[in-house]
């Protein structure tokens, strides 16, 4: 499943997607964040999945700015920090 | 004395039973309880087969309101909540169902949901009481992707109460009255509550008539829902859940826009929480009794 989390506004569209079938719950992504937003829970089916924090999805752009670079190549600690490159970022 | 202001927002709470079943003849008995932000609805099931669903509006507790669901489907049965052998919770309150076994999200529900319903159905927009979501799933009824806004309120039943509320429609009209005009004012730039109501005065002062203003205010609520949906893409079957399903203003105006026309989901697309979490429930009995039997 791909798990949109974030919104759009009139300014642009911010969501983190992630893919849960590619997840395997290792939480680096948990260790690797520096603003906290993941968390990983059983999901429905029982398996383990990051997500990201309910309260922290309406400012995902402001969030994840100091890891964003305005110019040049980017390495976002997340998705680095994920093996399985269940993290997908859509700005 | 003061009038007392009709509440043009109110909408029909209802419970229903297939009297032509009794449910002392089935073994497998399982429920499931949805509490939304604005209405409260339960279904239960029989073997898999719909037995009764009750739908009201949601009182500032969640315990409370889901007791009044499940109670609902009870009533005149001579059924108890004792007798149900698995309830599934779900919803905005989802954790607030207090006799539930289990909970499960509301997107996964919404889409079994609405898959049980008619088993074409690969997209569902839930046009939900203080959210709205657009869910891709599988034959099985199983969510392939998901998105919501989290930030935005649009397309919520919620705002479609208070536009009623302001302009003293009755919500049952404002989809009807918002087809039949002639001319459309520009849509609303905004959904949001709040600034709807101011843009609503506006429009009324700039001359536009009520109808009208509906249907610029209908316009804007499928404009924005539209472009979540694009996001995931369409499959068809498509559905719409959630009480903004009610709304022809509303779904005809992103069925225009879509290209695609929404399908009926039988016998009410509010409900289709409910039924998925009591689809839940009748697997995860299953599993239950067969762990049982060892
Ligand atoms: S790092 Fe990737 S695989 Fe590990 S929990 Fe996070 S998202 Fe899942
Ligand atoms: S970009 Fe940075 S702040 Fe945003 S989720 Fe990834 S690690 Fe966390």
């Amino acid at each position: 499943m791909l798990a949109n989390y974030g919104y759009s506004d009139g300014s642009g569209t911010y969501y983190i997607t992630l893919d849960t079938d590619k997840c395997d719950g290792c939480r680096d992504c948990v260790t690797a964040c520096p603003q906290q937003m993941f968390l990983v829970e059983p999901d429905d089916y029982d398996d383990d999945k990051a997500v990201i924090k309910e309260a922290m999805r309406k400012d995902v752009k402001y969030l994840c700015a100091p890891c964003k670079p305005t110019a040049g190549p980017r390495e976002l600690p997340c998705e680095t920090a994920c093996t399985p490159r269940a993290i997908v970022h859509s700005w | 004395m003061a009038e007392q202001k009709p509440e043009f927002w109110r909408w029909h709470e209802y419970t229903w039973r297939d009297e032509g079943k009794n449910w002392k003849d089935y073994e497998k008995i399982t429920a499931g309880v949805d509490i939304g932000s604005v209405s409260s609805k339960a279904a239960i099931m029989v073997d898999g087969e719909l037995y009764s669903y009750s739908l009201f509006r949601t009182g500032s507790s969640s315990p409370d309101s889901a007791h009044k669901a499940i109670q609902g489907c009870l009533d005149g049965t001579g059924m108890t909540l004792d007798d149900i052998k698995f309830i599934v919770g779900t919803g905005y309150g989802r954790v607030n169902v207090p006799f539930a076994h289990k909970t499960v999200t509301e997107i996964a529900c919404h889409a079994r949901g609405a898959n049980s319903m008619n088993a074409g159905v690969r997209t569902i927009l839930d046009m939900g009481g203080q959210d709205c979501k657009a869910i891709l799933c599988d034959e099985n009824g199983k969510v392939q992707q998901f998105l919501m806004n989290d930030k935005c309120a649009a397309g919520t039943g919620r705002g479609m109460e208070v536009v009623s509320d302001l302009l003293s429609v009755p919500i049952g009209d404002i989809g009807p009255l918002s087809l039949g005009v002639d001319r459309e004012p520009p849509p609303v730039s905004s959904t949001c509550v709040v600034f709807a109501k101011t843009e609503a005065v506006g429009l009324l002062r700039e001359g536009f008539n009520v109808a009208e203003v509906l249907a610029a205010y209908c316009a804007a609520m499928a404009h924005r829902v539209v472009t979540l949906i694009q996001r995931v893409g369409v499959k068809k079957e498509f559905a719409i859940t959630g009480g903004i399903s009610k709304n022809a203003g509303v779904v005809k105006r992103i069925e225009k826009e879509l290209g695609v026309e929404a399908v009926e989901i039988a016998p009410d697309a509010q409900l289709a929480g409910a039924i998925g979490a009591a689809n839940f429930a009748k697997d995860l009995l299953a599993k239950q009794m067969a762990r049982a039997a060892g």
